[in-house]
């Protein structure tokens, strides 16, 4: 009993060591963990999901700095991060990146998000919202709080995108422990994050979802755009489980939120 | 497309669905004609398949496109027309639908609706013989509005006026106009009069439902988890959902009341209740609740059929060009009206 409550105590604290480790290599290897099964056999993904990083404000390392606008103070600065991006800067054809130093610039006034677009892919991950993984056989249903965006991941009857779209065309599979989703057919409208990282309609976008224990998943993305980048690259993430009870994805139907930012110039003046 | 294939596309669109109203348990022609007070024939036991976690499925591309109107018509006093009477109306329905199309007018020239499945009868609808959607009260009406409603419609009359002209600022024009939340979004779930598209997928646990308009998502939890907070207030309030057998029941409340149903209040509760009785059908019902607007309950029964996929983005504030350009069309205006105005004080 003694023995055996012993070896349990030394496999937990050896299991501790190996996540400790496990967490530090996270964007460089997939744990041996297995998931539940769903109904239908496969990995259970099923969840309320968020990422806890600052790959929103930049999806590359970056300080801690006082944000674009003034009135906001520290509530509205940029916290520091490590990056999310795998080896070295983003890849960008040298008349890219001036265009992204552009819309750095000039971020306020360009980025979507602002104006309460629908984030693209994969920001709409990474947003700090919590979004629901809602898997069928045929349909794997991604919602996301923001914007009230949604995307449909065809696992069947899987065709080509029939026209470009913010949230682009995706087509799933099953890989062994992962859902990799296939994306393509996107506009050219969206970005990557704040800081102004774009991509054009060449966009190609392959994630893979991976359980890495009972309460989080592994994010990898492989982006691909000929047009803005010399080369495909790739992020990885971790996305956490809300498990508070009684979670869930609420209205953040901002649409409202920003019509005074987008029309208020177009207001009937008091004096007219 | 011209009138005449508009109105042979209607036929034929109208043939299927027969077949599928037949299917759904609606009174068919032999049944309304021997028996036209009867409300349905003999209900033809129909097992729905289940998700791999037992639930009934009720997955899958949906509409609730529809030529029956929400009210009984005046003039009308039966519950279920007989085919030919239902036919005679959707021809009619389908003509008015037209005539938005008819060159040289206003209508035309804001939306062509023989074109894109503006017009209801190019898409697939659901079909039945009812006079009207509201089967109870049995009249096919709604209630009365009570005092406590008008006074409220009243008010928000009041504070319109107060606010200016509809075009004097965005926050004056409709609600669809400017993406947020179109009518059919629901709940309840309303013929939306175009695009009135929806899929459903469940996982265990969890039902979500697809609006085709403004992608409008509601992710529906079945866990019979407490109801939430009064503070928390939504544009399609907060929904908990629970099987009765092979009906799924959804009982929503915590409305913020900005895009008030029919007048309804922020105290609106609406249960619905879907049950598939066909391959390609689910029987939807919806009851509305607010003694602030009505004094009694009151129901409609508007079915859902089966219609093709795929749902494609309906991005709908990105490019609203509209919103930007009637309001730039109104200052435009207003600054005309004021030189006027100096011209003709000089």
């Amino acid at each position: 009993m003694m023995r055996s409550r012993l070896l349990t105590r030394v496999t937990v604290v050896a299991f501790v060591a190996w996540v400790a480790v496990a967490m530090t290599l996270v964007t460089a290897q997939t744990p041996g963990y297995k998931a539940p099964r769903a109904p239908d056999g496969k990995p259970n993904l099923n969840g309320i999901w968020q990422a806890i990083n600052t790959a929103n404000w930049d999806i590359e390392a970056h300080s801690a700095a006082p944000g674009p606008v003034l009135e906001l103070g520290a509530a509205g600065a940029v916290p520091g991060g490590l990056g999310v991006v795998e080896g070295g800067p983003l890849p960008y054809r040298p008349e890219a990146l001036t265009k992204r130093n552009e819309n750095r610039a000039n971020r306020l006034k360009l980025d979507p998000e602002v104006k309460c677009y629908l984030p693209g892919v994969p920001r709409a991950t990474y947003m700090g919202f919590p979004f629901q993984i809602i898997q069928s056989q045929k349909h794997v249903m991604l919602v996301h709080e923001y914007a009230g965006a949604v995307r449909t991941v065809y696992m069947t009857d899987q065709v080509e995108a029939p026209a470009d779209s913010w949230m682009g065309w995706s087509n799933g599979r099953w890989e062994g422990e992962s859902l990799v989703v296939d994306t393509k057919g996107f506009n050219d409208l969206s970005w990557f994050d704040r800081s102004g990282n774009f991509h054009s309609d060449a966009l190609h976008v392959v994630e893979r979802f991976t359980a890495r224990s009972a309460d989080t998943l592994i994010y990898e993305v492989t982006v691909e755009d000929p047009k803005v980048f010399s080369r495909p690259w790739k992020m990885s993430m971790p996305l956490y489980r809300r498990v508070e009870p009684n979670a869930q994805i609420l209205e953040f139907r901002c649409v409202e939120f920003v019509e005074d930012l987008i029309y208020g110039h177009l207001r009937k003046q008091p004096s007219q | 497309m011209n009138r005449r294939s508009l109105v042979s596309a209607g036929a034929v669109v109208l043939g299927a669905a027969v077949l599928s109203a037949n299917i759904a348990g609606q009174a068919p022609a032999s049944a309304a004609k021997a028996a036209p007070a009867a409300k349905a024939p003999a209900a033809k036991a129909y097992t729905p398949p289940k998700t791999p976690d037992g639930q009934p499925d009720l997955q899958g591309f949906w509409t609730n496109s529809t030529y029956v109107p929400f009210e009984r018509p005046q003039g009308v006093t039966k519950e279920f027309y007989t085919p030919d009477e239902a036919e005679a109306a959707i021809k009619a329905a389908a003509a008015r639908e037209a005539e938005q199309t008819e060159p040289g007018t206003a209508a035309d020239v804001h939306y062509d609706f023989s074109q894109f499945g503006l017009d209801r009868s190019q898409s697939k609808f659901s079909y039945n013989l009812r006079t009207s959607l509201v089967v109870d009260p049995p009249d096919g009406k709604v209630p009365p509005v009570n005092a406590q409603g008008q006074k409220r419609a009243a008010e928000r009359a009041a504070a319109r006026k107060l606010a200016g002209g509809p075009y004097d600022s965005v926050q004056n024009m409709a609600i669809g106009s400017r993406c947020i939340i179109m009518g059919g979004s629901g709940p309840p779930m309303m013929n939306a009069g175009y695009n009135a598209n929806y899929q459903i997928v469940q996982s265990p646990g969890y039902v979500m439902i697809l609006t085709e308009m403004i992608h409008d998502v509601r992710v529906i939890p079945l866990d019979n988890r407490s109801q939430p907070p009064q503070d928390i207030r939504q544009w399609v309030g907060l929904s908990r959902g629970r099987w009765e057998g092979n009906t799924l029941v959804v009982e929503t409340t915590n409305f913020n009341g900005k895009n008030a149903f029919r007048g309804a209040s922020e105290t609106l509760k609406v249960t619905e209740r879907f049950t598939r009785v066909a391959d390609d059908v689910i029987d939807y019902k919806f009851t509305i609740e607010d003694p602030a607007t009505w004094d009694r309950a009151w129901t409609a029964d508007a079915p859902l059929a089966r219609t093709e996929g795929p749902i494609f983005e309906f991005a709908c504030h990105e490019t609203n060009y509209g919103i930007a350009n009637i309001l730039a069309g109104a200052r435009a205006e207003d600054k005309q009206k004021a030189e006027r105005a100096k011209k003709g004080s000089n």
